[in-house]
């Protein structure tokens, strides 16, 4: 019983490091903050569902996932590098317009996968162990993920993409044209998305409009635990840390649940974990220095009142 | 060789706030020129150098690098021929990148960048070298990420890291501003050190006007978006600290009046 509750949960961490690296490139390497996220996870499951559903190959089914959430990301890039609309808002309109695309695609609102063949029904039929079958796949994939993209990472066009985030001025002045690398960085992150979405659909056994929901301070979460629990700047390392902390952050959730936490009380307590590790320095400042602390709030109330 | 022809910067023309920061620039620099440019706050000397960066581009006037019209050119597109370091420390380097990854960056200068490794050992070995020539010791530190260097050695790098992938032209623009006084003098030994190795043409935005007179051979002073001096050879040897001065009050009827430079009196 144990065993399977805490299978499942490195399970479901697994499927969700991929959406936790997307968010890392976003957030972390480009200095992106990118909601289109929420509209990509399901964009991924909703393209995978109904390609499956049709008798389309698995594998291919997730591929065009993939390319699918690269489309969505290259699309919040070009409204804010092209048009020059603030980031933020350009992915709250990529992301909201995915809502009804992706109800377009799907025809309705949830696609159950039941007996449709799945990458983990085929995985079983080459003769693995069923009980571990989910776990050896998912493994394989994130880890396969995880070198291609810290091999991307090192490459010249990798450095790049890390240096648009990191210094812009620079890399500019080096003949690097940041606007098309953070429409790549973006199509990268947002096909990442995708791809977790693929497998949360073939995984869960169906595809929903609004299993996007919560998806960006899911992966913002597991960013920070893994920045918590390997703390470096090194990419070899930094990936690892983000598909930790997203098993992490999924075996914490169980705990949660354990402890009596409705299921729909998730989201809040994720916010506030994140609310609270963000502000960790904020508000370490506040609780040490009392006098100061003090003042501060005198300083806010006053700020309240006119 | 660089060449500013007729050049106009009018920043939010037709506003209220309109500003003519550079009014009618004429300039032609020869390779391996060494230029210092002195002037008082507000003269137009960064203006100048971002109009060769192209940071911004001219409301008239043309912007020529070695015979190309270069005037509307986004700074990416231009980078190949120009290096440049800038007055905040920071901002030249990528902080979290490491030393190696940051020159790696600097050696593609201005060409296509692909899928492959930004580093291998032989990249390793020319940075192990270039970074020796600084004599900081960051030969040693080639894994370190730069945000751990001092603000002169994050300075030293991105002077080093202006240079690589064989730029026409270095544009320097008080880049020893931020730095304590003992340390701005080596960046200045640096910088003759670096700039000897290559056929550089040098911009050299300077408030400290004995040092716009030793370094270079060509010094230009600048007031209110003009070039109102210029001088080279036997001229300039004969120029002294005080006479530079005497010759700004008697071209532009005032006295040179810049934040920094009235500290070096
Ligand atoms: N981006 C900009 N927008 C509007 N005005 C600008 C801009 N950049 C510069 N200016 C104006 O152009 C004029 C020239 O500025 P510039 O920075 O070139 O002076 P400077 O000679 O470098 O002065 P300092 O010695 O203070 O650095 C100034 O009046 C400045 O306010
Ligand atoms: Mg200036």
């Amino acid at each position: 019983m144990w065993l399977n509750i805490l299978q499942g949960t490195i399970e479901q961490g697994l499927v969700f490091a991929l959406l936790a690296m997307g968010v890392y490139l976003t957030f972390r390497i480009i200095d992106f903050p990118d909601l289109t996220v929420e509209g990509s996870f399901p964009l991924g499951a909703s393209v995978t569902a109904v390609l499956i559903i049709n008798g389309a190959n698995p594998f291919l089914a997730t591929f065009f996932a993939f390319i699918a959430g690269i489309l969505a990301g290259m699309i919040t890039g070009i409204i804010n590098t092209k048009l020059k609309i603030a980031g933020l808002l350009a992915g709250i309109l990529t992301m909201t317009s995915l809502y009804s695309i992706n109800l377009r695609i799907m025809g309705r609102a949830n696609i159950p996968l039941l007996r449709e063949k799945t990458i983990l029904t085929i995985i079983k039929d080459w003769g693995l162990p069923e009980r571990y079958i989910s776990l050896i796949a998912f493994v394989i994939i994130v880890l396969l993920v995880k070198f291609i993209l810290d091999y991307f990472l090192y490459s010249e066009i990798g450095m790049a993409l890390r240096a648009t985030g990191d210094s812009p001025v620079m890399i500019e002045s080096l003949g690097v044209n940041t606007d098309n690398i953070k429409i790549l960085g973006l199509g990268l992150a947002n096909g990442l998305t995708a791809l977790s979405g693929a497998l949360t659909c073939q995984y869960q056994g169906f595809a929903d409009v609004g299993m996007g929901i919560g998806m960006i301070v899911i992966g913002l979460a597991s960013v920070i635990i893994g920045e918590v629990v390997i703390r470096t700047s090194r990419i070899i390392y930094a990936t690892l840390g983000v598909i930790v902390g997203s098993i992490i952050y999924r075996l914490a959730i169980a705990v949660a649940l354990q402890l009596g936490f409705a299921p729909t009380d998730l989201k809040v307590v994720t916010a506030v974990l994140v609310i609270l590790a963000l502000g960790a320095p904020a508000l370490r400042r506040f609780m040490i220095q009392d006098e100061f602390a003090e003042r501060l709030l005198e300083g806010g109330a006053s700020d309240a009142e006119t | 060789m660089l060449k500013l022809n007729k050049v106009h910067k009018i920043f939010n023309l037709g506003r209220i706030n309109e500003n003519h920061a550079l009014k009618d620039i004429n300039l032609v620099v020869p390779k391996g020129d060494f230029v210092t440019i002195i002037g008082s706050n507000g003269a137009g000397k960064s203006t100048l150098l971002n109009l060769v960066a192209g940071t911004y581009s001219p409301e008239s006037g043309t912007v020529e690098i070695n015979g190309q019209d270069m005037t509307s050119r986004p700074v990416y597109k231009r980078a190949h021929l120009v290096g440049r370091v800038f007055q905040d420390p920071l901002k030249g380097t990528a902080a979290e990148m490491t030393i190696e990854e940051n020159l790696s960056l600097a050696v593609k200068r201005g060409r296509p960048r692909g899928l492959r490794l930004g580093l291998n050992k032989k990249r390793r070995e020319e940075f192990r070298r270039l970074l020796a020539l600084l004599e900081l010791g960051l030969e040693n530190r080639l894994e370190d990420p730069v945000k751990l260097l001092s603000g002169g050695q994050r300075q030293a790098l991105t002077l080093l890291m202006a240079t690589l992938g064989d730029p026409e032209i270095l544009l320097l623009d008080e880049y020893t501003a931020n730095l304590d006084p003992k340390t701005a003098v080596q960046i200045v030994e640096i910088t003759g050190r670096v700039v000897e190795q290559g056929e550089l043409t040098v911009l050299m935005v300077t408030h400290d006007l004995k040092q716009a007179l030793e370094m270079g051979n060509r010094t230009i002073m600048m007031d209110q978006g003009r070039i109102i001096l210029d001088i080279k050879g036997e001229e300039r040897e004969k120029t002294t600290v005080n006479s530079l001065l005497g010759k700004f009050s008697e071209k532009s009827g005032r006295e040179l009046t810049n934040d920094r430079v009235l500290l070096q009196r």
